[in-house]
């Protein structure tokens, strides 16, 4: 359970974003068709995107007040943040991306829970969409983050891998008890995992 | 071919090698900062940097003669400790870099362009600050750029004339290099011997834009 309180205005062109939730959660569902600006609500928890105004607060510690004058740099913010396509970085090895962030505590344990061991030595460029994205989770669990941010993991995954990679996400919610916002435009896979849904509309 | 036309084409593609060395850092951080960061002045400071491709290299040169002469205070400076650029092989390095630094940081610039700034942006979430971010991604994923950047760099160097001619002169044996030693040959009446030149460095720029080419083509796929 971590708590999380949301209140911002994003403005990208013409388009503005009002977003504002606050609750304890374990995961929180984002919820919202595409185009909705769920990734703009990502983006800016990780420090990545800077909100016209409002604050972010995750647990105890405020990342983001724009009457305060806080913006923390995204290094600074102990955000895990896995974006849609994964982006593992094309010049290393998986077990190269994996460990990125130059810590190893966690990794034997991250690699079992995922199941990464057959994989690490291989190339980014030779994996599936759904390998991409465990990379990419371990890669961001690597840092002990207070939250892990997960931009529509199952996006690009048909059906039945879904069913393959859904169970991992669970098990990291399971296992390493880490909070979880999860964005999703798929109803269905909203209710298997978030005990709270933010909807985002257009 | 005899031993002077092998020394003097030798003498410049060392002379290349090392100015495009040197050139390297410098114009990677000038890249770097023109691609990536917005700062007051920046337009001003792109100006400077292509300076050198559209003034004439002679008048280049005409600078760099003033810069590093006994009048002007670098030039006094440089004399205190006693390194002496001007007409020695020092000079050529000198008029090379400044020559080949608008193509080599222009290159560079567009190499980092190209790299999807989101990787940067998961690196500093996961801790990383820019220097590390630059060195581990940014310039990895920019390198075929970098590296045509400085290929482009290095033929330019090997073909300077204008501002070596100013700063270094035509010293046999010492400052003289293929451009440079092309002309003078002709003047002297050795037509020969520059024709031998002539083809040297021909072959050279021909091996250097391939390559340079070769590597641009290739972006992104390997």
């Amino acid at each position: 359970m971590i708590d999380v309180a949301i209140d911002i205005t994003l403005r990208q062109g013409e388009f503005v974003l009002s977003v504002k939730e606050s609750a304890a959660v374990e995961v929180l569902g984002l919820f919202g068709p595409s185009g909705s600006g769920k990734t703009s609500v990502l983006e800016s928890i990780a420090g990545i995107r800077t909100p016209e105004h409002g604050e972010i607060r995750i647990g105890d510690r405020v990342l983001f007040s724009s009457s305060g004058k806080i913006n923390l740099p995204a290094r600074e913010r102990h955000i895990g943040y896995v974006p849609q396509d994964a982006l593992l970085f094309p010049n290393l090895d998986v077990k190269g991306n994996i460990l990125y962030s130059g810590r190893s505590g966690d990794f034997e344990s991250l690699v079992t829970i995922l199941d990464l061991q057959s994989l690490l030595d291989r190339r980014v460029k030779m994996l599936s969409g759904g390998e991409k994205q465990r990379v990419a989770i371990a890669r961001a669990l690597m840092t002990r983050p207070s939250i892990l941010l997960l931009d529509e993991p199952l996006a690009g995954v048909d059906r039945e891998r879904r069913d393959v990679i859904l169970p991992y996400i669970l098990r990291i919610r399971k296992e390493l008890r880490v909070p979880l916002i999860y964005v999703t435009h798929d109803h269905d896979e909203l209710t298997s995992i978030a005990d709270r849904v933010l909807r985002l509309g257009r | 071919m005899n031993s002077e036309v092998w020394e003097i084409a030798r003498f410049t593609v060392l002379m290349a090698l090392l100015a495009t060395t040197l050139v390297l850092p410098p114009a990677i951080a000038v890249g770097w900062l023109l691609a990536r960061k917005t700062f007051p002045g920046k337009t001003l400071l792109e100006t400077i940097v292509s300076l050198p491709l559209v003034l004439p290299p002679v008048a280049s040169g005409l600078l760099l003669l003033w810069l590093f002469g006994r009048r002007s205070p670098v030039g006094q400076a440089l004399d205190a400790v006693g390194v002496e650029v001007i007409f020695t092989w020092k000079a050529v390095v000198l008029s090379m870099m400044v020559i080949s630094f608008p193509l080599v940081a222009r290159s560079v610039r567009a190499g980092i362009e190209q790299v999807d700034r989101r990787y940067e942006d998961i690196a500093a979430t996961l801790g990383a600050g820019s220097f590390r971010i630059l060195r581990t991604i940014t310039l990895p994923l920019a390198s075929r750029g970098i590296a045509a950047g400085a290929v482009l760099g290095f033929s330019r160097a090997l073909g300077e004339f204008g501002a070596t001619i100013m700063v270094a002169g035509a010293i046999p044996g010492r400052t003289r290099t293929l451009a440079v030693g092309i002309y003078t040959l002709v003047e002297t009446g050795r037509e020969d011997a520059a024709w031998s030149l002539l083809v040297i460095s021909a072959m050279l720029a021909f091996g250097a834009i391939y390559v340079s080419n070769r590597l641009v083509e290739n972006r992104g796929r390997a």
